[in-house]
């Protein structure tokens, strides 16, 4: 992966930065030495590791915008940090840049049930902010498989989805309002607690910027009453084309599940060797689950069923039991850890037509057997986001390498057939070089457009969503 | 000017030597009056995919907004964010399109629970102040691939880009719906009510209070569901409670979403964005005639003539938006809410970034 070359002035000035910061910022936001410097040289997206000038991690608000005024004022790249859990390196260091983790802004601001929404601090988890409202009866909808761990401030940056957003939507269905901090130091407030901010969607253009039109520091989410219950339903099939049929005509049937998760046979046998989640033995598994009360629930599984029984499955079993729909959904949460035991893997996060899905396995699956390396799949059928994880060994010279190459041919396949090259992850470094796949130069001019205006000079998360090649110039002019 | 393809629009803007005055069906007739020669997208026209299955349709930008919405009807579907029709309000005639109601972010009721129609657009393509086609988001349900212009332009009233062709997620049409209308409420009861409704798991999707101060309270589903609801609703609330079934249903919450009370009466109509517990202390200050939607979130006020609404209000967390007036009252006030300065500096910048030559609707949003 290129990066670009550090700046040698900057790293000349590296003294005097921390100098001015050490002069605003209490000792403990303030981190110097290299071996605690280590600790964010990479995020999730382990591959790729650089070791930053120094790593603040302010306490407020008004330090942030003291350590961006210093930044901007010496011309600094400044990398923004939620929890540091980005699978596609957003959160990636350059040697001459400043870390600004949000780790500490971590409190609760407000909780109002009457106008459901919650003030927080954008350091604070995914799953912690459901956990600040759940005694009362409420959560927070986006829900990321990294929920124990991401911070909101990354959520927001990656417009995070999870498993459960065919029917809540993401993060930015569910942002009222920031309190941002622009490169220059200045502290803005967008929206709030009503439903719409006026003007232009500012927040909408700031949900999923990938942190590089400013540092939101405080959060107005949107949190909703719990339903009355959930229950899911597990279903096998004998191919991924019936399986696929299957999730199109429950969604052209009128009921709108909560989730649809589709895992493949490699998929299947992994987590089944792993769980025991008691799996069927087959080609292909739905988990549909729904919501509301009991009879409600009843309803919609007794219609989802027979719709299932259309498509001729080899197992159809309907939780009748907390204890059953633990077990039917065992086997699917621990499908990322159960393949990491195995092997070495690369999660992709393609999204495509939910129509397109059995042609794009079928070319999965000969594309697997063209680069000789596994793929096993396991995603959101109802909402079309694949995860495709592709296996290798990191100690085998030139596999990663390989796997890599296969993962960019099955993004390059996600948008031909209409779909795109990252439906929750987000670009970071990993798929900043395929953009040019998804848009043309004038795509890729209007977005850099909006940088432009919000951090004329670049250096808010340098490296990260356009081609090096692309945002060339504008780097060179800032 | 008429373009009736992509390229003759990019064309057109391109060569274009003053102001253009875009629209697309004409029937949202509103922000500061644009002085230039018409730009109408309405002959870009046509359903260019619909996938039920996929739960997504796209449109050519000058689709008339009908045409859509009998076509995802056949199959059950429907756009989940119940666009209002201006026209009622607006006495304006024509044919609302899709890109009308994209470049006003054209939200009903339901918004409360789906969200506004910027939640449902999944895709767009325009084309900017410099005649560049740029496309955005694409066709899929999530879609984090670069930033999200594809919400900028919702809600843009045409002044950073005109739309050619726009994506939406759908939801199917439920099988039935019903209504709880209350008696007569104060604004503060109301807003409780409507709180503690919108609280339950329930999953009410309308939630208003009209002029006389009935309360109403939607609840969609399957006939079993939406029976079990009401009754479970109607026991959480407590009070006495009507109840309109289906069509009735139906045709009352069209009255609300095109804000029919204000039809044809005298009066300038402004709407507000408000925290739903704010709104009983703003009617009251605001003191005329006045509809709540979106639990309260949404306020909509019948102010005399040449009023500015936002000087009586004084300072208050949210935003006015002056719908409908004279072109003299929009001339003198500001129709959208003025903005602080750091928000206004990065708008203005965004116009000369996306419009450099001040070609799109200029002045129309202030």
């Amino acid at each position: 992966m290129e990066m670009p070359q550090p700046n040698p002035a900057v790293l000349r000035k590296r003294d005097r930065v921390l100098d001015r910061l050490a002069a605003v910022l209490a000792p403990e936001a303030l981190i110097s030495d290299e071996a605690e410097r280590r600790a964010y040289e990479c995020d999730a997206l382990t591959a790729y590791r650089c070791l930053p000038m120094a790593v603040t991690l302010p306490a407020s608000t008004a330090e942030v915008s003291a350590i961006l005024r210093i930044c901007h004022e010496e011309g600094v790249p400044v990398v923004p940090r939620g929890s540091g859990t980005s699978l596609a390196g957003g959160a990636l260091p350059t040697e001459d840049s400043v870390i600004l983790g949000v780790a500490r802004l971590r409190d609760v601001l407000e909780v109002n049930f009457p106008d459901r929404y919650i003030r927080v601090q954008t350091g604070m988890t995914n799953l912690s902010v459901t956990g600040a409202v759940e005694s009362d009866g409420f959560f927070y909808a986006p829900d990321p498989s990294s929920q124990l761990a991401c911070a909101i401030a990354g959520n927001i940056a990656m417009n995070s989805g999870g498993a459960h957003c065919l029917k809540y939507g993401v993060t930015t269905n569910n942002l009222l309002g920031v309190t941002m901090v622009m490169m220059d130091g200045t502290i803005t407030e967008i929206g709030g607690a009503h439903m719409d901010a006026a003007g232009y969607d500012l927040l909408g253009v700031i949900c999923g910027s990938e942190g590089q039109l400013g540092v939101v520091t405080e959060a107005t989410l949107r949190i909703l009453p719990k339903p009355e219950g959930a229950r899911p339903v597990l279903m096998g099939f004998d191919s991924n084309e019936v399986a696929g049929e299957c999730v199109s005509d429950i969604i052209k049937a009128g009921v709108l599940p909560v989730a649809i998760e589709f895992m493949d046979r490699p998929c299947i046998r992994a987590c089944e060797d792993f769980a025991k989640a008691g799996y069927p033995d087959c080609e292909a598994l739905l988990i549909v689950e729904v919501e509301g009360s009991p009879a409600e629930i009843d309803e919609q599984l007794a219609l989802i069923t027979a719709i299932a029984r259309r498509h001729n499955p080899v197992e159809l079993r309907e939780s009748q039991s907390e204890d059953e729909s633990r077990k039917i959904w065992l086997g699917r949460k621990s499908a990322f850890g159960a393949m990491g035991q195995i092997n070495d893997y690369m999660c992709l996060d393609g999204t495509i037509p939910v129509t397109a899905l059995p042609f794009v396995l079928r070319r999965i699956g000969e594309m697997s057997r063209e680069f000789g390396l596994d793929v096993a799949n396991v995603f959101h059928a109802g909402d079309g986001n694949m995860h495709p994880l592709i296996l290798f060994d990191a100690n085998k010279p030139g596999d990663l390498e390989l796997c890599e190459a296969f993962g960019a041919e099955i993004l390059k396949l996600c948008v031909e057939v209409g779909g795109c090259l990252t439906g929750e992850h987000g670009v970071g470094i990993e798929k900043r070089d395929l953009m040019a796949v998804q848009y043309t130069p004038e795509d890729l001019e209007a977005q850099m457009r909006v940088k432009d205006v919000f951090d004329p000079q670049w250096l808010l998360n340098p490296a990260k969503v356009f081609p090096l090649i692309s945002s060339a110039t504008r780097r060179a002019a800032a | 000017m008429r373009p009736i393809s992509e390229a003759e629009l990019s064309e057109m803007i391109r060569s274009a030597l003053g102001p253009l005055r875009i629209a697309g069906g004409g029937t949202r007739n509103l922000g500061k009056p644009v002085l230039g020669a018409a730009l109408s997208t309405a002959g870009l026209s046509g359903i260019t995919l619909y996938e039920p299955g996929a739960l997504t349709v796209v449109a050519r930008a000058g689709t008339p907004l009908s045409e859509v919405q009998t076509t995802l009807a056949a199959e059950g579907q429907r756009l989940p964010f119940e666009p209002m029709d201006m026209r009622p309000l607006l006495g304006s005639e024509g044919t609302p399109t899709v890109g009308g109601m994209v470049a006003a972010n054209a939200s009903g009721p339901r918004r409360v629970q789906v969200g506004a129609c910027r939640d449902s657009l999944i895709g767009l393509r325009f084309v900017d102040g410099t005649g560049a086609v740029v496309k955005n988001g694409g066709r899929v349900m999530k879609n984090v691939t670069g930033y999200d212009l594809v919400k900028l332009m919702a809600g843009s009233w045409g002044t950073l880009g005109v739309m050619s062709e726009c994506a939406f997620k759908l939801l199917p049409v439920p099988e039935t719906e019903a209504t709880l209308r209350s008696a007569p409420l104060s604004p503060a009861a109301a807003v409780d009510v409507m709180s503690r409704a919108l609280g339950t798991p329930y999953e009410v999707n309308g939630a208003a209070r009209d002029e006389s101060g009935c309360v109403c309270l939607r609840i969609e589903g399957f006939a079993k569901q939406v029976a079990y609801r009401r009754a479970a609703l109607e026991t959480a609330l407590g009070g006495e409670w009507d109840v309109l079934e289906g069509p009735q249903s139906a045709t009352l919450w069209q009255e609300i979403r095109d804000v029919q009370g204000f039809a044809g009466r005298t009066g300038d109509v402004w709407r507000l964005s408000v925290k739903p517990s704010d709104a009983p202390d703003i009617m009251a200050r605001a003191d005329c005639p006045a509809l709540m939607d979106w639990g309260g979130g949404l306020i909509w006020a019948l102010v005399e003539e040449g009023h500015d609404l936002r000087a009586r209000l004084g300072a208050f967390a949210g935003h006015a938006t002056l719908i409908r007036a004279s072109g003299a009252t929009r001339a003198a006030l500001p129709v959208f809410q003025p903005e602080p300065a750091p928000l206004a500096a990065i708008a203005a910048g965004l116009r000369a970034k996306f419009d450099p030559r001040g070609v799109l609707n200029p002045g129309l949003m202030g």
